[in-house]
């Protein structure tokens, strides 16, 4: 199949960006939308220009680390990441646009790459559960209720690719956020912190300039591992929590 | 952070308010007297303790400060989600992944709420203090309603204004429940359908009386 | 063979304890120097890497108040590749009560490994095995449970107990987000710096110690100088040399090769893991493979038409005309022979022209007969999310049509030498996880890397790298040391001259071709006769890469074609030395199978009156001939077998 791409390029975070078209030709379906970058990157190396600048590294829809905006959807059409979209997802004769995801707290590195620190920084303030290497008790000390364990587990599979803040209409961060105190709540063993734990991640969230959330789901409705919506509620449940216990603040 | 929880309790106020101010609406029915009597009985309330609308001016007092506060929050929560993605750095194409209709609800949420206080100024104008009288002043509040509604261009005004309500309450009801840590897996389902179902109470409550005054059922 | 290398002087791992093997780690333990909590402060380590030998090495040095500074070429420390596994991870607990026991895993893994790897290090990574789940746990890894609320175990890679830790599909993910949370907690503390989206380039040595690295700020293009008292590499394995493997793209041996030029040994570079149930390649466009767990085997039906060139489809074909060859050669494991025989038996039946699907390369994986036996919804139950990928990635829905699967690259066995300290031979250079070659000898078994890895990382190093640093700190070395600066000028010159060579090939074209050369006379059956081959087509590639690799755009920005040619150029080179180790071990062993050296069964025939040692390179420079040293094995504890699976 042959498809149009309109592609934004920009060389760097200081400079301005723009769309360009090119045309990729004999486009198999079976390869994936990252595949077909990468084909394109080939040809325009040989013609002398610079390929075109994406983020990926596993390409199984793991690591978490490729995504791009395509025809207005982050990841794209299907519910999964763009290294696992294949072209059979698309028609003969399309015209696909590709964006960088776009928000203030994700500059654009260059092209359609762009620097996610903030979601690190988000982790620093409070991601974790404080257990030194050695301090461990028995893993069978604590039993764990399957249903704990299995809502923890659903809400660990976040992978952090940014998805959520690239869909969400106000930039929020909070689908990742929750997924983290989610997951890290769920767990006897992440009590002790609990409280303190959502207060610092959400003002670390805010200070990195992620928008507020107005519950709007957008941002589950793209995630590529089904992150729960419920978990932002989880967020504001601790949130109040830790209100009215007064450990906030 | 407080920013969420104050706007979903002044929401949820203001919510409140609507439902009264609904069952009030739907006295028309019962004749110029029931009505009357219950915007007298409305500035009587709580007396002798308070005096003579007291009441209506402490209720009124809420739902100013609830109004600000609520406007304020959302101002804020604006400023920030344009600065979380600043002009320059737009979507070029841009595309729901959820049903369109529901991503209209959200995405109309701020200028429906302007819409909302624009229109309650007018309606103020209208039917309490009565400086706008289309189709003739009046003393009793039963007869402003029924003299407005039975304009047609009156009937519309209103209709657009409950219209962009029911949307403002369909994701603000939804929202407010998220926001006060309602929402579970379990419940999401539910909760959607609480949100829909109240605010399709509140349209078509509100737009019962001018409709029927129009029609005539009501004169 | 002679005119290949050079045999040099056999080496000694010095730091292993003698006496009975359940104390030697205690022993070590016991007689590593210590540093004092308040000189900690004092003393830098750089890490690169953080996978999950990196990340859990970070923060466990950390956290007992060491100076880190921590390094990955991703945007996060979190995309690791160490992120993709998903099988799971084995640990000694015995929770089962099913015989197992810190014993029988080490003695599993010895034998899993083909006789190949040394029994002091395998029993302690044993022993470690079970403290690291304790060590997860506690970090809120959400490993599967059952509904009495404690954790569920699974039997994996054909052993007869049930000894593997797993959390759903993405065993690997949920510990690396384990130890990249207390990474990042480091990093809030301030003992931990991170430098994310940097790429070692060279490693720094003065005065004969590893003192640094030189790395590239991969968005300014910056040539950064970093001094530490030592260096970790946790940098990963080099499966991407061949191109197609099941590793992320960006794995790459850059670090470890760049340390091997500066004077650390090499060892059994030759040493891979195909992997034989992987998606097979669609086109000449493909990236990369996936995997797809072996659990498959367990109810699907592995054959191939019994005539080449059969284009029908597969469910036309009948009974009589298919060849359902590893039930017929193996009639007592049958499909579920191990993953070296399954992975040689499909390129056999490949190479004789009866493979499946385009260019000929795959077999049927058939579920029919499970659908029939077990009906739909028990198959959907079981391998439900198996499907569904294959499905998404391939468009063919394994319910109705067989799948097809084909052998992959999955995991390199070789990597740096390391003594019981995990040092290299540069002193002050440690080397973990994959990118060491000690604890898996020929062939690893599942769940068994990541068990390494974290072992490395929590418990091993944080315990033997005192014992270096105590001697520390060493003196203050500058970017104006002339070792410094001449690794920095080397690489910019490199990178220059990458930048300058402006010819008509992409970096991607040569990376494919010595991919295809490695995957077809080094990789799942190498002989004399393809590996001479295969040494002057890789020769010549690297001249030619040289002379016409074109990579556009400058130093000082994002440049992924220049980080790639980096890479390959150092593959080019890597390449070679792994078919010159395949060359000169001519025998079969684990993961390395030389068609010369097969039993009448055409199984993997050890010759270990030969061969018994660890093949150490060392980098005689550019061009030059390898010197081989050799670290002989013995084995007190398990005796020495022959494998047989029939
Ligand atoms: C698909 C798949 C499934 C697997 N499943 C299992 C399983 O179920 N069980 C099991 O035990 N094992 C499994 N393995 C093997 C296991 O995942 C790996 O061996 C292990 O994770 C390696 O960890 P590591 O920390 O050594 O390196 P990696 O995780 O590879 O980390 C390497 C790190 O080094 C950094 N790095 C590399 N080069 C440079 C450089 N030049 N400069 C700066 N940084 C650099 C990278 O950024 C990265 O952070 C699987 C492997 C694959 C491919
Ligand atoms: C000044 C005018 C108004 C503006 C700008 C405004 C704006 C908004 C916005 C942006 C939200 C979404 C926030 C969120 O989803 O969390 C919201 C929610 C809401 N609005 Fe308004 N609104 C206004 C007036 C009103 C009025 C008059 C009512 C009542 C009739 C009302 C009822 C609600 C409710 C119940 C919510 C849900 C609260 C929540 O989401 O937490 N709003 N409003
Ligand atoms: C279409 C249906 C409506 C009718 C028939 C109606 C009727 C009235 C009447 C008669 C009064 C005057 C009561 C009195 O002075 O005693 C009044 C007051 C008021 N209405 Fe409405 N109304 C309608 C819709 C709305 C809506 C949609 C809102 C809000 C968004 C609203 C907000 C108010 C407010 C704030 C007051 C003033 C209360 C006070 O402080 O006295 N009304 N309405
Ligand atoms: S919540 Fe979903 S979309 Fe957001 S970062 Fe995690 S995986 Fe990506
Ligand atoms: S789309 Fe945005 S507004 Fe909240 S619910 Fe998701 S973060
Ligand atoms: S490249 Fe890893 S998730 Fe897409």
């Amino acid at each position: 199949m042959n498809i149009t791409l309109r592609v934004w390029r920009q060389r760097s975070s200081g400079d301005e960006g723009r769309m360009v078209t090119y045309q990729v030709e004999d486009v198999s379906p079976d390869m994936s939308f990252l595949e077909m970058l990468d084909v394109l990157n080939e040809k325009l190396t040989l013609a002398g220009e610079e390929p075109i600048a994406f983020d990926h590294d596993c390409r199984e829809g793991i690591c978490g680390a490729c995504g791009v905006v395509i025809d207005g959807v982050a990841h794209g059409p299907e519910t999964t990441t763009t290294c696992q979209l294949h072209m059979r997802s698309f028609d003969d004769g399309d015209t696909i646009t590709v964006e960088p995801w776009r928000a203030k707290a994700f500059p654009v590195v260059k092209d359609l790459v762009v620097d996610r620190s903030s979601f690190d920084r988000i982790i620093q303030a409070g991601g974790y559960i404080s257990a030194p290497t050695g301090s461990a008790p028995d893993a069978h000390a604590t039993p764990v209720p399957k249903a704990d364990a299995d809502r923890a587990f659903d809400a660990a599979t976040c992978i952090g690719c940014g998805a959520c803040v690239a869909a969400c209409p106000n930039a929020s961060g909070m689908l990742f956020t929750a997924a983290k105190v989610t997951h890290l709540g769920s767990v006897p063993q992440g009590q002790p912190e609990r409280d303190a734990r959502v207060v610092q991640m959400l003002n670390q969230h805010d200070e990195e300039e992620f928008g507020g959330c107005t519950n709007i789901g957008e941002c589950a409705a793209v995630c590529p591992k089904g992150i729960p919506l419920d978990t932002i509620s989880q967020l504001n449940r601790d949130l109040l929590g830790s209100l009215a216990t007064g450990s906030a603040e | 952070m407080a920013l969420k929880s104050a706007m979903a309790v002044t929401g949820a106020i203001l919510v409140l308010f609507l439902i009264a101010h609904m069952y009030g609406n739907l006295l028309v029915f019962g004749g110029r007297e029931a009505f009357d009597d219950y915007s007298h009985h409305l500035r009587e309330l709580g007396e002798p303790m308070l005096p003579h609308g007291g009441f209506l001016w402490i209720m009124r007092v809420v739902l100013l400060a609830s109004v600000l506060v609520h406007a304020y929050a959302a101002v804020a929560l604006w400023r920030r989600a344009a600065r979380a993605r600043p002009a320059g750095q737009r979507y070029a194409v841009r595309r729901s992944a959820q049903s369109p209709a529901r991503r209209y609800a959200t995405q109309t949420m701020r200028w429906g709420g302007i819409i909302i206080v624009l229109f309650v100024v007018y309606h103020l104008l209208h039917l309490t203090t009565n400086h706008i009288a289309p189709g003739g002043a009046s003393n009793s509040p039963y007869e402003r309603v029924v003299n407005g509604f039975s304009i047609w261009w009156v009937v519309l005004s209103y209709t657009v204004a409950v219209l962009v309500i029911g949307y403002h309450l369909w994701h603000g009801i939804w929202s407010a429940l998220a926001t006060l840590g309602a929402n579970r897996a379990s419940r999401e389902r539910a909760l959607r359908t609480i949100s829909t179902a109240i605010a399709t109470i509140i349209t078509v409550g509100f737009l019962i009386p001018p409709f029927s005054v129009l029609f005539g059922l009501v004169s | 063979m002679a005119e290949l290398y050079i045999e040099g002087d056999p080496i000694r791992d010095e730091k292993a304890p003698e006496g009975p093997i359940e104390e030697r780690w205690d022993k070590r333990r016991f007689s590593a120097k210590l540093v004092n909590p308040a000189n900690r402060r004092k003393l830098s380590v750089i890490i690169v890497g953080t996978g999950l030998a990196g990340a859990s090495a970070a923060a466990t040095l950390g956290e007992a108040g060491y100076n880190v500074k921590s390094f990955c070429y991703q945007d996060s420390p979190r995309r690791a590749h160490s992120i993709a596994a998903q099988g799971g991870i084995n640990a000694a607990k015995n929770y089962r009560n099913d015989g197992d026991s810190i014993y029988r895993l080490f003695y599993d893994t010895v034998k899993g490994g083909d006789f190949r790897s040394r029994e002091s290090n395998v029993h302690r990574l044993s022993q470690v095995s079970v403290e690291i789940i304790d060590q997860c746990v506690a970090q809120g890894v959400p490993f599967a449970r059952e509904y009495g609320g404690l954790l569920d175990n699974r039997s994996f890679g054909g052993v007869q107990v049930s000894r593997t830790f797993y959390a759903r599909g993405q065993t690997g993910q949920q510990l690396l987000v384990g130890a990249y949370q207390a990474l990042e907690r480091q990093v809030a503390a301030g003992t931990v710096e991170m430098n994310t989206r940097h790429e070692m380039l060279e490693l720094v040595v003065v005065d004969g110690r590893a003192r640094g690295i030189i790395a590239r700020d991969m968005v300014t293009g910056e040539i950064e100088t970093h001094f530490a008292d030592a260096v970790v590499l946790a940098s990963g394995g080099y499966g991407n040399v061949f191109y197609l493997s099941t590793n992320a793209m960006g794995c790459n041996v850059t670090a470890s090769w760049r340390a091997h030029r500066k004077g650390a040994l090499f060892a059994n570079p030759c040493y891979t893991q195909i992997h034989p149930t992987c998606i097979p390649v669609s086109g000449d466009y493909q990236s990369k493979l996936t995997l797809m767990s072996e659990s498959l085997r367990n109810d699907g039906r592995i054959w191939v038409p019994k005539e080449g060139g059969d284009q029908r489809d597969p469910r036309e074909i009948p009974e009589e005309e298919r060849d359902y060859y590893l039930e017929r050669r193996y009639p007592a494991f049958g499909n579920l022979v191990p993953r070296d025989i399954a992975s040689r038996a499909a390129k056999n039946v490949c190479d004789e022209g009866r493979g499946v699907g385009p260019g000929g390369l795959g077999v049927y994986l058939d579920f029919a007969d499970a659908i029939k036996r077990m009906g739909r919804p028990a198959v959907e139950a079981k391998y439900g999310n198996l499907f569904d990928m294959y499905q998404r990635i391939t468009g063919e829905n394994p319910y109705e049509v067989p799948m097809r699967i084909y052998p992959a690259v999955h995991y390199t066995m070789g990597g740096l030498w390391v003594d019981y300290d995990l040092q290299s031979t540069i002193p002050g250079l440690f080397v973990t996880g994959e990118a060491n070659f000690s604890d898996h000898g020929a062939n690893r078994l599942g769940a068994s890397a990541l068990m390494q890895g974290l072992a490395d990382g929590y418990f091993v190093l944080p315990n033997t790298i005192n014992d270096y640093l105590a001697d520390g700190p060493f003196e203050t070395l500058d970017e104006n040391t002339p070792e410094a600066r001449e690794a920095a000028d080397a690489v910019r010159d490199r990178i220059d001259t990458l930048l300058s060579i402006n010819g008509d090939r992409t970096v991607d074209s040569f990376h494919k071709e010595l991919g295809q050369i490695m995957w077809d006379y080094c990789g799942m059956e190498r002989t004399e006769e393809g590996l001479r081959k295969a040494l002057d087509s890789v020769r010549e590639l690297r001249a030619e890469f040289w002379r016409s690799v074109r990579v556009l755009g400058s130093n000082d920005e994002l440049n992924q074609a220049l980080e790639k040619a980096g890479r390959v150029a150092d593959f080019l080179e890597l390449a070679e030395l792994m078919c010159i180790d395949a060359l000169h071990r001519r025998e079969s062993c684990g993961g390395h199978f030389r068609a010369e050296s097969q039993t009448e069964d055409g199984e993997a025939l050890r010759d270990d009156e030969n061969f018994s040692y660890v093949a150490a390179w060392q980098f005689s420079g550019a061009g030059q001939a390898p010197v081989l040293r050799k670290e002989d094995l013995n084995y007190e504890y398990v005796e020495m077998k022959q494998r047989s699976y029939k």
